[in-house]
């Protein structure tokens, strides 16, 4: 699939958004959704729908083979070695609440250090301050350097001795700083300290291979990545999602139940308590196979030529400054307008069909360290042209006219 | 929607230069507000005498030209009035903003509705009231000398 041709894949681009086409510029926070998934989800309903893995009719078997396939599908998108190193959740920050509530169960003890970053996203954030009220742990952050990004320096520089696990953003939502997570994790591992990846924004816009990143758990977030919302995958390596204990207790994830015993199911079943979103698992194998179709390499080529435009053509807007400035740099531009506060501009820009975000986009520590109350935030897909980013700077020069500023 | 209404000349001339934007002198009264979606915060300082008339009001913060613009024209208005015609003129301000036409007021001049008219366009933009409304709920909230901060999103 020509990635230049794109869009028309996605059926909200034949709608007028108040009069307007659209310009979408809000990947980061969402992806919109191409036909086939949204049509898989359609079909999925309309004519195979049952629950899966309970019963032994014909519907039943038929969907739990679907559900399985899309597991299938993300091991090999993301070359993790084994099948039921995937585990399905609601979405990334169960999966990483997960993460943190099954290691303060069993790993994690009274004094340790958990490592993170200035950059994370509050779903990377939340989940340890958790165990720091619970378990009494500590929460160091690696600072950001002056470009907005993370060196492995930093993070080196604030490993202790107690530091038991390190968890990391892949892809910063705000600054767009892709950060060196196989080299942190070969230095993490030489010090015996797990790694967790928050992969939300990785997993859309770069290659993942679990092997070769080596990382003991990374979070994906499907609806940022073309795929249906309620739906997230944690990978984790078998031999901690084996060791570690359930994360919610229900049906489909036990082996056997006695009024003075229970034992629980083998993986990936151990960590999928519930009826699982079936139908998004299953559309989800769709937008796995619009990727792949398109290919990961064309996708971050595209990406990266949108993201050098876009910041040149920002860079050359008076009284536009742009935050962050990393070499290695995601889909994300982020900026504030001197005289403008970012609320007024996500508004302004919305007027002619130019979507974007404003405010902290759950990244307060960030912007505290930036010195800012807010910015604004524009971050591109697949689908977006350069065109896209050609509207966003006239509409920001429009705000300028409004505000009166030059 | 039309931005024109949104962004009047007059909001922008307070958004820009906010009138009262500093702390009162002896206040007696304060409270802190705050929009943690959009991260606009205010602190609202009041000093009542006696007869408890807004003798001074006077705000901190920092947001969006709607919420400056609002609490500029807020503490503009509030000052010299007592307690029972502020509390009216929010209750006022509020349903104007989330629903009627007109303010209905008798105790603000012509004039002063007018100028508090010009935030009638956030009404358009429901993702935007709150903006405007922030100030004035912790104007009441002040009143109390309530120390919980007020949230948008309580």
């Amino acid at each position: 699939m020509n990635i230049n041709n794109i869009k028309k894949e996605f059926p909200i681009f034949d709608e007028k958004i108040q009069n307007n086409d659209l310009v979408y510029l809000d990947s980061a926070n969402s992806s919109q959704k191409p036909k086939v998934v949204i049509d898989r989800i359609n079909e999925f309903y309309t004519k195979q729908f049952s629950n899966v893995g309970r019963s032994v009719h014909y519907l039943a078997v038929a969907a739990t083979n679907l559900y399985e396939n899309t597991r299938t599908s993300v091991q090999k998108y993301i070359n993790a070695k084994d099948k039921n190193e995937i585990v399905f959740t609601k979405g990334a920050t169960e999966a990483l609440n997960l993460v943190a509530n099954t290691l303060g169960q069993n790993y994690v003890q009274e004094g340790d250090e958990i490592l993170i970053t200035e950059l994370e996203h509050h779903s990377n954030y939340v989940p340890w301050h958790f165990l720091r009220k619970s378990k009494n742990i500590k929460i160091n952050f690696a600072e950001i350097n002056e470009e907005g990004g993370i060196t492995i320096e930093a993070i080196e520089k604030k490993i202790t001795p107690k530091t038991k696990i390190i968890s990391i953003t892949h892809l910063s939502n705000v600054t767009g700083a892709i950060l060196p997570v196989k080299e942190i994790t070969e230095l993490a591992h030489s010090k015996g300290i797990i790694v967790v990846v928050d992969g939300c924004q990785g997993a859309p816009h770069l290659k993942l291979d679990m092997q070769d990143l080596d990382c003991d758990f990374y979070a994906i977030s499907c609806h940022k990545m073309y795929g249906p919302t309620g739906l997230g995958v944690l990978y984790g390596k078998k031999k901690w999602l084996e060791e570690l204990p359930p994360y919610q207790g229900g049906g489909g994830m036990i082996k056997e139940v006695k009024k003075d015993m229970i034992s629980y199911g083998d993986l990936p079943n151990k960590y999928e308590a519930g009826t699982m979103a079936t139908a998004q698992v299953i559309a989800f194998d769709q937008s796995i196979k619009f990727l792949e179709s398109v290919g990961i390499d064309n996708v971050m080529k595209h990406e990266a030529e949108l993201v050098e435009y876009g910041q040149d053509l920002l860079q050359k807007n008076n009284s536009v400054k742009l935050i962050g400035s990393p070499k290695d740099k995601g889909g994300v531009l982020s900026f504030t307008i001197e005289g403008i506060h970012p609320h007024d501009i996500a508004t302004i820009l919305d007027e002619d069909g130019v979507a974007i975000r404003a405010g902290h986009h759950c990244c307060q520590i960030l912007h505290d360290k930036l010195n800012i109350p807010a910015s604004a935030r524009a971050s591109v897909g697949i689908y977006n042209t350069k065109d896209d980013l050609d509207k966003l700077n006239d509409s920001i020069n429009n705000c300028k006219k409004i505000f009166n500023l030059k | 929607m039309n931005l024109k209404e949104l962004y009047q000349e007059i909001i922008l001339e307070h958004g820009k230069n906010p009138r009262n934007l500093r702390k009162t002198d002896e206040f007696n009264k304060d409270a802190k507000g705050n929009n943690p979606l959009c991260g606009d915060n205010v602190h609202v300082y009041l000093k009542l005498n006696g007869q408890k008339i807004v003798e001074d009001i006077s705000f901190e913060g920092s947001g969006c030209a709607i919420s400056m613009a609002s609490a500029s024209i807020m503490t503009d208005l509030i000052k010299g009035k007592n307690e029972n015609e502020a509390r009216e003129i929010v209750e006022d301000f509020l349903g104007m903003i989330k629903e009627n036409p007109e303010l209905k007021s008798e105790n603000l001049k012509e004039d002063e509705k007018t100028k508090l008219m010009c935030l009638s366009g956030v009404k358009q933009y429901p993702m935007r009231v709150k903006c405007a409304t922030l100030s004035w709920h912790t104007l009441v909230s002040a009143f109390e000398n309530n120390k919980d901060q007020v949230n948008t999103e309580n």
